[in-house]
């Protein structure tokens, strides 16, 4: 379980995480939406330790996130930021063994090894392992450093907005993948989305930010309505049942 | 790649093969060190005008100097660029040349160049370290380690700081007596060749711990080659390890500053040579081959120095003007795409 406990965080005296009290981890995929600036990467940064709260408890199983050791809670929770700029040339398996660092320190064991491979056939990425980064496509980088945060291990992966720049396949694409680890693998993912239809379709629960504060955490069907979504991002949205499935209309 | 080695008479069935092999990271170091060697040998056994005793004894003193210089500098270069994720700045940026000039200049000024050249050569550099590990690492905690924790500021600060103090420098060097200025203007120049035995020993001692120091964190130098948040997701203690690296940085660069002076555009061409000669990306061969490509300009540049152009000029001369011109490259490069 990752619990937050109060957590506050303040910038030059305005709280952009404002006394948010909540548990991450009971189910497969959660989705943290809201608009920007309500302090959905800020709570990304406070419990994949980047940040220091003002105020406030995290912990991951039990583990005090201010107190425990780095590398020990590297081992249970994975960590995908947005933007993933790489200065020096590495190739795809390069970077899916980095994930193996918190357990081997870089020497990588024969166990270390297995899950390296597992990480990249699960991922399809055979074929680029010897590519480097900066030869990929958006969609290819996107996969590649996911398969490192799977190689890591973990029970817990955050993933901030892993449909940043990505066309329609790939975001269909890689919220297969995040359904996948939870289904298959165990995994229980909490990931920022912008779009809520994606949040909708692949997601069990849905958690809503507003102003540093939770305003609505609830399964995907409950926050799928105009009243709640209106409330949300302080803009009219037209939900339609199509197919049995809530969809969000706001294109104007 | 700069230097490939391939050899091209090789069959054309296996000669991908051959170049497979010839391009491992551990084959090219090797090469590299041949090369070294053989250019060592050659400085130090060639051209011997009298007794060949006591050119050695000169020479390897000489050579003792490039090497600690090579060390310290291509080890400091590439650990402050994974530390800084930029490939363009050096340590040098935080001001250690400034500094460096700084401290001479003020000598110079206050007491006259009759007791700057008096002045004991061990107090000097023990002054000149002392003062510039204080102050970068100051530098550093003041606006890294505390709440800010923003690595550029730091460098903008340092660069602020370094024209500072090239001011400061500039303004006391027009105050003094023209005789003072030619004695300081010529202890300003990064000189390799004739170094104090006692302090070619200490700097070597300081530059073996800051390696010693350095070798247990190599791995954890490759994953920050991902940047802070990606390192901190997997388990490394960035603040901690890159306080340590960045003291590492400074007691290398101070030791080897005060030994034979500033070099400003050394490190950035030795790193930058070996992020593509290396074949790897890793510390483990990033590191040595910074090191010997260092060892490879400062000998053959003396040697061209010495034997081609007949003493024709100072070595870090030649190095700051290839320098720059290489980053100019290498911005221009940059900008281009």
């Amino acid at each position: 379980m990752i619990t937050l406990e109060g957590v506050t965080k303040r910038y030059g005296g305005q709280a952009v995480v404002d006394d948010v009290s909540i548990t991450f981890g009971s189910e497969g995929v959660t989705s943290l939406i809201g608009p920007n600036g309500a302090g959905k990467s800020t709570l990304f940064g406070l419990v994949g330790r980047l940040i220091t709260p003002d105020a406030g408890r995290l912990a991951v199983d039990g583990m005090d996130v201010a107190t425990t050791p780095s590398a020990q809670l590297a081992t249970v929770l994975a960590v995908l930021r947005q933007d993933n700029q790489v200065a020096a040339r590495l190739t795809v398996q390069d970077l899916v063994e980095f994930g193996r660092f918190p357990h081997s320190r870089g020497r990588l064991t024969v166990v270390d090894r297995e899950h390296v491979e597992r990480a990249i056939s699960y991922l399809d990425l055979g074929p680029f392992r010897q590519r480097f980064l900066d030869e990929l496509s958006g969609g290819q980088r996107q996969r590649a450093f996911i398969a490192m945060v799977l190689a890591q291990d973990t029970k817990y992966v955050l993933l901030d907005e892993p449909l940043n720049n990505l066309d329609l396949r790939h975001m269909t694409e890689i919220m297969r993948l995040v359904r996948q680890m939870a289904d298959d693998l165990g995994k229980r993912v909490v990931t920022v989305l912008h779009d809520i239809n994606f949040a909708a379709t692949w997601s069990d629960r849905i958690v809503a930010m507003r102003d540093g504060a939770v305003v609505a955490d609830a399964a995907a069907r409950d926050i799928m309505r105009p009243e709640v979504l209106a409330a949300v991002y302080d803009t009219s949205v037209d939900v339609r049942e199509i197919d049995g499935r809530p969809v969000a209309l706001y294109y104007g | 790649m700069l230097t490939d080695p391939v050899p091209q008479t090789a069959p054309a069935r296996t000669s991908a093969h051959v170049r497979e092999r010839w391009a491992q990271p551990p084959v090219r170091l090797a090469v590299l060190a041949a090369v070294v060697l053989a250019l060592a040998v050659v400085y130090l056994f060639t051209d011997v005008p009298g007794s060949l005793l006591f050119a050695l004894e000169i020479r390897s003193l000489a050579v003792g100097a490039m090497a600690v210089v090579a060390v310290a500098v291509g080890v400091s270069t590439v650990v402050f660029h994974t530390i800084t994720q930029n490939r363009i700045l050096t340590p040098s940026i935080m001001g250690f040349d400034a500094f460096y000039r700084l401290i001479s200049t003020v000598i110079v000024f206050l007491s006259g160049s009759a007791s700057f050249l008096a002045f004991d050569a061990l107090t000097l550099w023990l002054v000149q370290v002392v003062v510039m590990v204080a102050f970068s690492v100051l530098l550093f905690t003041w606006l890294f380690g505390g709440k800010r924790r923003s690595l550029h500021l730091m460098l903008l600060v340092g660069i602020v700081l370094g024209t500072f103090f090239r001011a400061v420098t500039e303004w006391m060097q027009r105050m003094l007596d023209p005789l003072d200025f030619q004695v300081l203007s010529d202890s300003l120049f990064a000189s390799l060749t004739r170094p104090d035995e006692l302090l070619l020993g200490l700097t070597a001692g300081l530059v073996a711990l800051g390696c010693a120091a350095v070798v247990p964190l190599l791995r954890t130098l490759d994953v920050l080659t991902l940047g802070a948040p990606a390192a901190v997701g997997l388990g490394v203690e960035h603040r901690r390890v890159v306080m340590v690296l960045f003291t590492i940085v400074s007691v290398m660069v101070a030791a080897s500053t005060a030994l034979v002076g500033p070099i400003l555009f050394f490190g950035l061409i030795v790193a930058n040579l070996a992020y593509s000669y290396a074949g790897s990306f890793r510390h483990v061969w990033t590191l040595p081959t910074a090191v010997l490509l260092g060892m490879v300009c400062l000998l053959g540049g003396q040697l061209v120095l010495d034997r081609a152009l007949d003493f024709g000029g100072t070595l870090s001369v030649v190095i700051e003007f290839a320098g720059g011109l290489f980053f100019l490259y290498l911005v221009l490069r940059k900008g281009a795409r």
